[in-house]
């Protein structure tokens, strides 16, 4: 893939997770649903067991929810591009230093 | 159909937790077999365009919405194998850094989602483009194997609520497969728009496309 073409892709990822996401329906979600409708939603832990960092796809300390929204998404977008790039290169690192006889098939 | 902790009991999330575990070390040997240059980059993309789309709830009827898994999608282009090991990630960096999802039942919902969906969604996906080989074949299997695997996920989920003993499994299967019989319909959508317009501008992404379909 071309760097140009990284871009686009990236961009638009990008585009859903900022541009996009304040506009979500904020009902809830199908198990969400279920759950309230049988009752058993109130079973659900209040306090997350590890500390909270964006919760609710907000970030917290922007007073407005859109760019509050906005800014989770850009963020969490672009974590997830570095953290799919790495894991796929430790993928094909790995199995590199695993297989050493045999050349990868590197287009 | 992220898992809040709480709604599973404790054998049943420890179980999931391990199956999970077992199916990711499977994914990760797995999923290294066949690595191209433009795998790098196109994992990095498909996480952060899974990530997004999972923000996009979408209405769907009676008060209650839906967004896209991405494992079927993710398998189209990567594989099946590289595809779970997408979806965890999404569902991993969800957990930790969104509180989307708990964490003791972070195996369940990578179990739901990353292993069960995308495995029996991309099955069905191939088993269909190899029983009708052609263009509109595959696009109907990429369609058929979308709505199949919110519904595996979704069955999977509400086994675990109903073993679990938080509220009976058959009432549960039942509600959850009924909602979720909509909210495949967008995952169908959604993913054979992407993989439809994918297959017009570069088709060679799209790793699980037959060579001899390609004109």
């Amino acid at each position: 893939m071309k760097t140009s073409e990284i871009l686009i892709g990236l961009g638009l990822a990008l585009f859903v997770g900022t541009v996009l996401s304040p506009f979500a329906s904020s009902w809830p979600d199908g198990l969400e649903k279920v759950a309230e409708h049988y009752g058993f939603l109130s079973r659900a832990a209040e306090k997350p067991m590890t500390p909270p960092v964006i919760p609710d796809y907000e970030m917290p300390g922007i007073e407005s929810k859109t760019m509050a929204t906005s800014v989770a998404g850009f963020l969490g977008t672009l974590l997830l591009y570095f953290g799919g790039y790495a894991l796929a290169r430790g993928l094909k690192h790995s199995r590199a230093v695993a297989a050493p006889e045999k050349p990868a098939h590197e287009a | 159909m992220h898992l809040p902790d709480g709604l599973l009991c404790t054998p049943v999330w420890l179980a999931c937790d391990v199956l999970a575990a077992g199916a990711l070390y499977a994914a990760t040997r797995n999923s290294q077999r066949h690595f191209e240059e433009k795998t790098v980059p196109l994992t990095g993309i498909m996480c952060a365009f899974v990530f997004a789309a999972q923000m996009i709830n979408f209405p769907v009827a009676g008060g209650t919405s839906g967004h896209l898994l991405g494992g079927v999608l993710a398998a189209v282009f990567l594989g099946p194998w590289l595809g779970c090991l997408v979806i965890s990630l999404v569902l991993i960096v969800q957990c930790f850094l969104f509180q989307d999802g708990g964490v003791a039942v972070l195996g369940a919902n990578i179990l739901n989602m990353a292993v069960i969906g995308t495995g029996l969604g991309y099955l069905v996906f191939a088993l269909g483009k190899n029983v009708w080989p052609t263009r509109q074949g595959y696009l109907a299997s990429v369609a058929l194997g979308s709505w199949l695997s919110v519904m595996a996920s979704a069955a999977a989920c509400a086994f675990e609520i109903g073993i679990s003993g938080t509220y009976p499994t058959g009432l549960t299967l039942k509600a959850m497969l009924s909602v979720h019989a909509l909210i495949g319909i967008g995952e169908a959508v959604i993913t054979g728009f992407i993989v439809t317009t994918m297959l017009v501008l570069r088709s060679d992404l799209v790793t699980t496309y037959p060579a001899e379909l390609k004109s």
